[in-house]
């Protein structure tokens, strides 16, 4: 017993050194970007107007939220992203669950699915724009034309999964179609919808980056379509910069959220 | 005793996209109240099939079936013991009468009972994952028991198990429905088991099936399955059974 306790933290002491070593390694390579960037910048090397400089997104950043602008970015799209992110697993679950019950249903609109699954969403945005009109629930729509699809067919295929002798053991019971969902097909598939929840966040966030780059007045997408429109590199860059630090946090919130919800 | 089940002259085709799947010929077969018959033949010959219509899951395509007797529960117990992960044990022992709303004090009470008789009585709030093989069998059995059937229909019940695991609970599970005295049909592969534990052994013919024989199995102190298997005409049931069986390889 002994002996292999000394042995297994022998080794987590080498994997404690490995993993320590790489988290630094990973620190240096942001560090020398980021120093060699904006010494290049200073040095006139390459060109601000163009590359912008971590100094100058950092100025950026600052006055937009002196302003007060930064906060209405980010809610704006925090905003955006969770209603289409509610909307797709609710009404992904739903449609699942239809498909599910009715064989003659998913039979008819499985070629449907494949055809828009393969369409690049973006190109239907012009046409939401002027069916809809330029405001967010385009923008809501589109997130939801991205993210729905993945969310009905991966739980979709999680309720195809269910072990077939589960069902006939219920059947067995006698129970009825509806008593199959409740007590069998939802409980098994919780571990999927679940799962679906990450894939589901980050079309979202896509979806919506989208759409606010193609009607919005405010969100991380609008900013950086706006600085593009008016070349003001320093905005375009510290858009990015937020979105990568939101999508991050998002996601992460959500792997924290199905950690929990698996555990129990 | 009486026949608490005839089965006359019953057929069944499957319809598939392809083809058309003949899985019984043509079977007739009483079944008497107390009875324990174990039905072999060779896989895919139509066994789970023949339990299947007669727990009615799949639909016959001739023949009768009749049940002497008012209210006729079946109970039907497949190879894999279908724990449900998320239910504790209780749970998963009293899902049969959940589904039947059925779930009074005193029934969930029997479900209690059996429990604490076959030893798995502290395990009443865990969940299945933290139970061996053949305990999930035994709650399996129980979660068939407490719907209180007038048959068990018994779908290689062991088979998932490994060998020794599997001596032990088919001795475990032929004490509770000898206990409980129930009637039941087994169907199985294995010759030994099908020995040790029936009065009668059918065997089938190969796909469609129907009944090539019928032994009485007649063994001289006749106790539990593992010492039946050391009674002096076993070997000679097993004999005879196994030149009958069409063997596919
Ligand atoms: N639902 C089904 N549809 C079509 N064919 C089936 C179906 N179920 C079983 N069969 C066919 O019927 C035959 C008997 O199957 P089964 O009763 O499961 O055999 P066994 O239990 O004896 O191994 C097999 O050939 C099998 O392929
Ligand atoms: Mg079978």
């Amino acid at each position: 017993m002994r002996k292999s306790g000394k042995i297994s933290t022998l080794l987590s002491d080498k994997e404690k050194r490995f993993n320590l070593l790489a988290f630094i390694t990973q620190i240096s390579i942001i560090v020398i970007f980021l120093l060699s960037w904006e010494i290049l910048t200073r040095l006139g090397v390459i060109n601000t107007f163009v590359f912008s400089s971590p100094s100058l997104i950092i100025k950026t950043i600052k006055e937009l939220f002196l302003t007060g602008h930064l906060v209405t970015h980010l809610t704006t799209t925090f905003l955006e992203t969770a209603i289409a992110f509610v909307l797709g697993i609710v009404l992904g679950l739903l449609v699942a669950l239809i498909l599910y019950s009715f064989k003659f249903i998913a039979k008819v609109v499985d070629p449907f699915l494949t055809l828009i699954n393969s369409l690049p969403k973006v190109a239907l945005g012009p046409i939401l724009i002027i069916w809809i009109g330029a405001n967010t629930k385009s923008i809501i729509v589109m997130a939801l034309l991205i993210n729905l699809i993945v969310s009905i067919v991966t739980i979709y295929n999680g309720f195809l999964n269910i072990d077939e002798n589960k069902i006939k053991l219920l059947k067995s019971f006698g129970a009825t179609k509806g008593q199959i969902l409740r007590k069998l097909i939802i409980p098994a598939s919780y571990q999927t919808i679940v799962s679906s929840l990450k894939l589901n966040i980050s079309m979202s966030l896509i979806g919506v980056i989208m759409g606010e780059f193609l009607v919005s007045k405010e969100g991380l997408g609008y900013l950086i379509m706006y600085g593009t429109q008016v070349f003001d590199l320093n905005l375009v860059m510290s858009g990015i910069f937020l979105l990568l630090i939101f999508s991050y946090i998002l996601y992460k919130a959500i792997s924290l959220l199905e950690k929990k919800l698996i555990k129990e | 005793m009486n026949n608490l089940v005839e089965i006359k002259n019953l057929t069944k085709t499957y319809h598939t996209k392809k083809e058309e799947v003949e899985a019984i010929c043509n079977i007739s077969l009483d079944i008497k109240e107390g009875e324990f018959i174990a039905i072999v033949g060779s896989s895919g010959c139509g066994k789970s099939t023949l339990l299947s219509i007669l727990a009615n899951l799949e639909e016959k395509t001739g023949g009768q079936i009749t049940f002497n007797k008012k209210d006729f529960v079946i109970g039907y117990m497949l190879q894999n013991d279908c724990l449900l992960d998320w239910l504790t044990i209780l749970d998963n022992a009293t899902l049969g009468l959940d589904i039947q709303k059925n779930k009074t004090k005193e029934n969930v009470d029997y479900v209690k009972k059996l429990l604490k008789t076959y030893d798995l009585d502290s395990f009443k709030d865990k969940y299945p994952k933290e139970l061996s093989g053949g305990m999930k069998q035994r709650v399996a059995l129980i979660r068939t028991l407490a719907i209180r059937p007038d048959i068990l229909l018994l779908d290689e019940p062991f088979s998932a198990l490994d060998y020794q695991t599997r001596l032990a609970v088919s001795d475990d599970v032929y004490k509770i429905i000898k206990k409980e005295k129930k009637t039941v049909i087994m169907v199985t592969h294995d010759l030994a088991e099908a020995i040790s534990l029936a009065d009668r052994v059918v065997v089938l013919s190969k796909r469609p099936c129907q009944i090539k024989k019928i032994y009485d199995i007649k063994l001289t102190n006749k106790s539990n399955p593992i010492e039946n298997r050391k009674a002096k005409e076993f070997s000679d049931y097993y004999e005879k059974i196994w030149q009958n069986l069409d063997v596919v390889i």
